[in-house]
């Protein structure tokens, strides 16, 4: 053992730090906060981690406008009230935004289409930062241009603030079934293949080889329920976002709670049953289908 | 022997991946029915607050703790690592107070101040191991009956042992390094030799 007591060197911000920091969420929710009260709710029911917002989603939506980075003295407020880690949004393609959150401190950015995209072409190159970053996708290939920018985890896009999780399925079934298509696909067709995904040949190598991605993988927009948790748990992913779910609910702690459950036990049907029980109302929910094309959120980026 | 891997919640498949190739029978942990299928415990890295508050809902808290000061061979990383602890700088979670350590939560601060360091382990042969530490803990005291496994300069302890205990503060798992998964197999086999675990 070293007893001169020279410090080691040490290596900060790599891409196995980054990665591993989503390893720890796995298996875990992830609640939407928008008060230091929130995250104390949150952290207490079980919640892996808090995101810091101005507006929860559904909030988002029914404002309208332009949705931008939440208040520096928010998301400090937030950090200060949780041990668990923080994550922030900014908008896709607003690097400055990141660069503030990066400076406050935050554990994890999401550059998110939950808020106005800052750019309609390009995402933030997330290799610059020290920070880790979360995207969201709706399929294999974004998810895979995402990880090649840098992005240490992915979410699904889902469609955020309807409490309907028929996107998040949707998004997650072709994640996955992308993934085992890959594992059965004859070596020659790899590159036509990378090139319809419209991902570098190394990522579809790498997919094919695990098949799962590369990076940690959570369900987001629209979970609402324990059920729902457990059904996005079902179909692959590693743990769960829930944005307006808990605090658009009648009885929050009670549903954060149950939802946390939902995920740990989510082979278990008899435990779902007992923790679903007298939860009160979900949030609202809106049928996508109802929805203008221009209210759409999971169609920003891309 | 079947080694139980705590799994609700955290990095609980990288362990279970790494008994696996070393050929040891695994089983998740979720449930006090798991618990009594397994020899010896892992907890994994994670959020020690959801952690704890999940073994104190589905009553595992007191039966990983009977077993443990019964001899179960018990090793701790990172989440798992304050979960042992008998000393904690913060009032939550509740930890399990088996280790004879005094812990600082998240003491090097938030994610951007994780880091990765070689670490010399004096009882290990093949070099120094890479250890990777994501929001740590600081182990800022260690009992007499404590023995230190390794030490980071400038960071005080961050694998200890303590009888059938093991704690690190770092991410054995996250490497494909296994001479601390094998040290932990180790200390299974002496204690099943004894016949201490029954």
């Amino acid at each position: 053992m070293e007893k001169d007591g020279k410090s080691p060197e040490v290596l900060k911000g790599t891409w196995r730090l980054k990665a591993g920091l989503a390893q720890m969420l796995k298996g875990g929710v992830i609640m939407d906060v928008v008060t230091a009260e929130h995250a104390r709710i949150a952290e207490e029911a079980g919640a892996v981690a808090v995101m810091a917002l101005e507006r929860v989603p559904a909030d988002i939506r029914a404002a309208g406008g332009v949705a931008r980075m939440a208040d520096p003295e928010r998301v400090l407020q937030i950090m200060e009230a949780v041990t668990i880690p923080v994550m922030a949004k900014c908008r896709i393609g607003h690097f400055v935004e990141a660069q503030v959150l990066e400076a406050l401190g935050v554990d994890y950015i999401d550059e998110s289409e939950v808020l106005t995209p800052a750019d309609e072409h390009h995402h933030i190159w997330k290799h610059d930062f020290k920070v880790p970053f979360v995207c969201g996708c709706r399929d294999l290939g974004e998810a895979l241009r995402r990880i090649a920018e840098g992005a240490a985890m992915i979410r699904t896009k889902g469609e955020a603030g309807t409490g309907n999780v028929v996107e998040a399925v949707r998004h997650m079934r072709a994640v996955m079934d992308h993934c085992r298509k890959l594992q059965n696909m004859p070596d020659d067709e790899l590159m036509a293949e990378a090139k319809s995904l419209g991902a570098p040949l190394e990522a579809v190598l790498e997919v094919r080889k695990l098949g799962r991605l590369p990076v940690v993988n959570f369900a987001a927009g629209g979970i609402a329920t324990p059920s729902d948790a457990a059904l996005m748990m079902w179909l692959g992913c590693d743990g769960v976002f829930v944005g307006s779910g808990v605090f658009k609910s009648e009885d929050p702690p009670k549903m954060a709670r149950a939802i946390v459950q939902g995920v740990t036990h989510y082979r278990e049907p008899k435990i779902i049953a007992e923790v679903s029980r007298g939860l009160g109302e979900s949030m609202p929910g809106i049928d996508v289908r109802t929805l203008k094309p221009e209210q759409l959120l999971a169609v920003r980026g891309w | 022997m079947t080694i139980g891997v705590l799994a609700l919640q955290g990095d609980f498949a990288e362990h279970l991946q790494a008994l696996q190739e070393l050929g040891v029978p695994v089983r998740e942990v979720r449930l006090p029915e798991d618990l009594e299928q397994v020899d010896a415990l892992i907890i994994p890295g994670g959020e020690s607050t959801t952690i704890a508050n999940l073994m104190d809902i589905y009553q595992l808290r007191e039966p990983v703790r009977r077993r443990a000061l019964e001899g179960m061979p018990l090793w701790g990383t990172c989440a798992g690592l304050i979960l042992l602890a008998k000393r904690l700088v913060q009032d939550r979670p509740q930890t399990l107070g088996l280790m004879d350590i005094g812990v600082n939560r998240n003491a090097y601060g938030r994610q951007v101040d994780s880091f990765e360091a070689d670490l010399s382990v004096p009882a290990m042969q093949g070099g120094p191991f890479h250890a990777v530490f994501i929001r740590a803990p600081l182990v800022f005291h260690v009992g007499d009956d404590v023995q230190v496994v390794a030490e980071l300069p400038g960071h005080g302890p961050v694998a200890m042992r303590q009888g059938n205990l093991l704690a690190t503060a770092f991410h054995p798992e996250l490497t494909h390094d296994q001479r601390f998964h094998q040290l932990f197999l180790g200390m299974c086999m002496s204690t099943q030799k004894t016949g201490f675990a029954g």
